[in-house]
């Protein structure tokens, strides 16, 4: 890494226009960046991160006003350039820019090719010919195998990970000095992150790019970033490198942050710790620090005068400014935000009668392709069985595509299986009229904006599966709406407020209230903190370990995120293409797993270990289209250990060590250090239909 | 693509059936033709005779055919009112149709398409909100009235073009831009919507991250992908131009096909309000085609998915 400053951005404030006022989004941010260095943005939604990147090349939407004392790039002022000059010469040249969402950055109706020439071209100076080799040069470099065909495929053709892939290289096409990867693996399964964020890093130090990597996961930028800016309300609240920021958190926003992260302490048996309220919104004037009201160490100077920022001691070699902004009072010294000794969690094992029991549940849709194309099955689900227990958090594992949502769904009765049984307490799921299931089995979805029905109140939503299913008088209902809202959090004032009035932790309390309400036997919680910030997340989780205790509850927990499955699982299901390949108890499958995907997923799962860094990804290719199976083991073309065997037949389930493990290898000693790289063998056929 | 031309094209050829046969059922039930033919007060024998000689007492699927027969080889039948062939009928009254719905096209698309894209690139400028209040006002008046108006303003107190007729250039202008705007607030506010969703999108960002900009990332980027609703929409106002333009042929004494279509039914020209219900019906049917065809080049999701 050179010492040669790159980058100087002194005192940039972005606003953006609201009804009332002006909506602060960047207050004042000052940052520097040498040549070859990558620096982690973190911070919550809303937290300015994007905007300040965006206002870096004035990409701001139109309704935004950039203000900056000065944006020093290299020898150029970008404050001071204008609209023809950015686009000309440093957008897209001299700053590649990747995006958060690549299923739909690429444009869709033009050519991987020409989207990737014109990257080029556009910047004058370079033939179609010569940029079509760098394209086909590039594709290569970022993993596509076959790329000079692959210039001819469209984005649809073309999986997320292989989408993103294509960002990348259109990116580097002119070798930018600096690369901004906007939370660039966010949308992206674990193990195409890992294999994403390894390429990154590589082509980074080959290609000597500074990198502004921004993302709201505390893992990704441990592994990834030289150095840190943790940013709050607008304003970057610490700053330093990124060993020194995660082991000796500062500022108490980055040390809360921290604490919400599962498994960032060791004892998992513990709650998580949680920043209370919300982002306040930086509207009007604002006195004091942004923090102050959600902040436990706050003191009366904290809510009235502005506070400074405060450089920590170096003493680095390298001389990387370590600073935070903090009244910093001595008073309250120590406090934190550590979520109280309430001992719940995997420490208290559970586990009694089996209240649900799927055998051999098997699914197949069949899907048409073209007008005279043949039917061709989709095997969505094949013999799966799993028994859920009196008590347990039984968590479901797996990428997206594996046939989890279809077995949540069947499990809930929505979709009858072509074979196999589900038993509900002893009984047919199939025999069992509709709200007699819906009151034994209840859902938590992802997604508390879309999952609410945006035209009811809160107080009718919670209470409306006890008008469908005629459960007391309207007075006895709206007083238990009343006492389930308290359960879980809710103040009694958003009874009669609307969905979008609410905040999304407060969303998601409401459809947790309303999948309760029903006094549920089994709740399935459908990836129900995955679309909330890691501080909303901590409170999620916590809330629903409390419930589990309090109300006696049975947890199905679909999830992609492993460091949630280690912190609140008591066992776990592993699934790849519509089939279980492990399950087994939490400890076992986590610590000692058996089957080579479960070791691949819990390799790509990144943990905060600054020293670690990003690892070579041993899992290899995309997720396979379901509608071509492998033949024998379905997992054998990613798998590091297969042989012929593995081609041909597939593997019976078996018992290890009290873990069910599905694969002929389950007893071959895990190989020591990093896998071979395998090629990606995907082609067309692979992509996403 | 090939496999997506033929999934069209065949269930287009499916609907015309479907469509033909509808329209013969109707005035198969709803008529006894030769009741029209002979008069009302005809004798009951001379009905039946007409019945016979016309063949109005075989079996509806055996007259369908014959008639489905005929039609194929162009022949529409014979105008019980004008007595001659239905055909001619079409043909004459259709050059007037067809060059006033296509003036009219292109007076839609002059207004709708840059008003709509200028409102889209400044959203709540005054080009928009003039945009918008164009397209309120258009909406709400009249076609009839805005004719009389033209006709009063451009052709009587300022004698520029002719009060009525077909027989000109000149007599298309005001037909034209009357037809014409008509279309206009829907086609406007489309190209609006459409073109601000692409601006917006999260790959018009990419391509302004990559050097596009102004004129370029309009024209290179975003066009293609703002056209694809346009498209369909031009489709359905050129069919309601090709079919339905009754009130302004009407109000400049035009002799097209609505003015033809109006006079059958008053005369219970059967033959004629029956080919000509097929003609507009088809007519429709071949436009969605075009539409869904042309969007399929401009997509690739749609020739390929």
């Amino acid at each position: 890494m050179s010492t040669e400053s790159l980058l100087e951005i002194r005192d940039l404030s972005v606003t953006l226009p609201t009804d009332s006022s002006a909506l602060r989004a960047v207050r004042g941010v000052s940052l520097d960046l040498r040549r070859g260095e990558t620096l982690g943005i973190v911070g919550e939604s809303g937290s300015g991160k994007s905007m300040t990147a965006l206002a870096l090349m004035n990409l701001l939407p139109p309704a935004a006003r950039r203000q900056a004392a000065a944006i020093r790039f290299g020898d150029d002022d970008l404050a001071a350039m204008g609209e023809k000059d950015l686009a000309g010469r440093v957008r897209g040249r001299r700053i590649g820019m990747i995006f958060q969402e690549p299923m739909t950055s690429l444009n869709p109706v033009y050519t991987i090719g020409r989207q990737l020439i014109e990257t080029m071209t556009i910047h004058g100076g370079t033939s179609v010919a010569a940029a079509r080799r760098r394209a086909i040069e590039l594709l290569e470099k970022v993993g596509l195998p076959d790329p000079a065909s692959r210039l001819k495929q469209y984005p649809h053709e073309m999986s997320g990970g292989q989408r993103q892939r294509v960002m990348i290289a259109m990116a580097l096409m002119n070798e930018p000095e600096l690369l901004i990867a906007d939370e660039p693996t966010t949308a992206l399964d674990v193990t195409i992150q890992a294999q994403i964020l390894h390429l990154l890093s590589e082509l980074q130090r080959e290609l000597g790019m500074a990198m502004i990597l921004i993302t709201h996961d505390l893992g990704v930028v441990s592994r990834a970033a030289d150095r840190i800016a943790v940013m709050y309300a607008g304003d970057i609240v610490e700053t330093g490198t990124t060993e020194a920021v995660l082991s000796a958190p500062r500022h108490p926003y980055t040390q809360g942050l921290l604490e919400c992260v599962p498994g960032y302490r060791e004892a998992s048996a513990r709650r998580l710790g949680s920043i209370p309220g919300i982002v306040p919104s930086m509207t009007g004037e604002i006195r004091g620090c942004a923090f102050a009201a959600r902040c436990p160490r706050a003191v009366p100077r904290c809510h009235q005068e502005d506070p400074p920022r405060r450089p920590v001691a170096a003493g680095q070699s390298d001389g990387a400014a370590r600073s935070f902004v903090c009244h910093d009072p001595e008073e309250t010294r120590g406090r934190g935000f550590a979520g109280g000794d309430t001992a719940t969690g995997p420490a208290i094992r559970r586990g009694g009668d089996s209240v649900l029991r799927v055998d051999d549940a098997s699914c197949t849709f069949s899907v048409r392709r073209g007008l005279f194309g043949k039917r061709k099955p989709l095997r969505a689900l094949d013999r799966v069985s799993l028994d859920i227990r009196k008590g347990e958090v039984l968590a479901l594992v797996g990428e997206s595509g594996c046939g989890k949502t279809t077995l949540t769904r069947t499990i809930m009765g929505l979709q009858t299986p072509d074979a196999g049984t589900v038993t509900l307490a002893g009984r047919p799921l199939g025999e069992q009229p509709a709200r007699q299931r819906a009151r034994l089995i209840q859902p938590i979805f992802q997604d508390p904006y879309s999952s609410l029905n945006p035209r009811q109140t809160i107080g009718d939503l919670i209470r409306r599966p006890l008008v469908i299913n005629r459960l007391g008088d309207a007075r006895e209902q709206r007083a238990r709406v009343h006492r389930m809202m308290d359960y879980v959090g809710l103040p009694s004032r958003v009874f009669n407020s609307f969905p979008d009035q609410l905040s999304g932790g407060q969303r998601q309390r409401a459809a947790i209230a309303r999948a309760l309400i029903l006094d549920p036997e089994i709740v399935i919680c459908d990836e129900p903190t995955s679309a909330l910030d890691v501080s909303v997340q901590a409170q999620i989780l916590n809330l629903l370990l409390d419930l589990r205790d309090e109300l006696d509850l049975t947890y199905l927990f679909v999830t992609h995120d492993l460091s949630v499955v280690r912190h609140l699982a008591d066992r776990v299901a592993v699934m790849y293409l519509g089939e279980i390949v492990e399950c087994g108890p939490g400890e076992q499958v986590l610590n000692r797993p058996k089957h080579p995907y479960t070791r691949a997923l819990l390799d790509s799962a990144l943990s905060i270990e600054p020293s670690l860094g990003v690892p070579a990804p041993d899992l290899a290719g995309d997720f396979p289209n379901p509608m071509n199976r492998p033949s024998g083991c379905p997992f054998h073309p990613r798998c590091p250990l297969a042989d012929q065997r593995c081609r041909q037949r597939v593997p019976a389930t078996e018992t290890l060590d009290g873990t069910l493990v599905k694969c002929w290898k389950a007893d071959t000693p895990p190989p020591s250090g990093p896998l071979d790289v395998r090629p990606d063998h995907n082609n067309k056929e692979d992509a996403a239909p | 693509m090939l496999n997506y031309v033929m999934r069209r094209a065949l269930l287009a050829l499916l609907v015309a059936l479907t469509v033909s046969f509808g329209t013969f059922a109707l005035f198969y039930f709803a008529t006894d033709p030769a009741q029209t033919i002979a008069g009302e007060d005809a004798p009951q024998e001379m009905v039946e005779a007409i019945r016979v000689q016309y063949g109005f007492d075989r079996p509806i699927t055996v007259q369908y055919l014959d008639w489905l027969g005929g039609v194929l080889q162009g022949d529409f039948g014979q105008s019980y009112f004008w007595k001659q062939p239905v055909v001619e009928l079409i043909r004459e009254h259709a050059k007037v149709t067809l060059l006033l719905a296509f003036s009219a096209l292109a007076v839609t698309i002059l207004i709708a398409l840059p008003l709509g894209i200028s409102a889209a690139l400044r959203p709540n400028s005054w080009v928009d909100r003039f945009a918008l209040s164009t397209a309120v006002s258009a909406q709400a008046i009249p076609n009839f009235w805005l004719g009389l108006m033209l006709i009063i303003l451009f052709a009587v107190t300022f004698p520029i073009f002719p009060v009525s007729g077909d027989s000109s250039w000149r007599h298309y202008v005001l037909p034209a831009l009357v037809l014409g705007a008509s279309s206009v607030p829907a086609v406007m506010r489309l190209t609006r919507t459409g073109l601000l969703d692409v601006m917006g999108s999260d790959y018009i960002r990419t391509a302004r991250a990559k050097g596009f900009t102004g004129y370029r990332l309009i024209v290179r980027q975003a066009l293609r992908n703002a056209l694809l609703p346009i498209v369909s929409v031009l489709a359905v106002q050129l069919g309601n131009k090709l079919g339905g333009s009754i009130v302004t042929e009407s109000v400049f004494s035009m002799n097209g096909l609505g003015r033809l279509a109006v006079e059958s039914i008053f005369n219970s020209d059967i033959p004629t309000v029956q080919s000509l219900i097929l003609l507009f019906v088809l007519t429709f049917v071949l436009l969605t085609l075009a539409a869904d065809l042309i969007n399929a080049w401009l997509d690739p999701r749609i020739r390929m998915g």
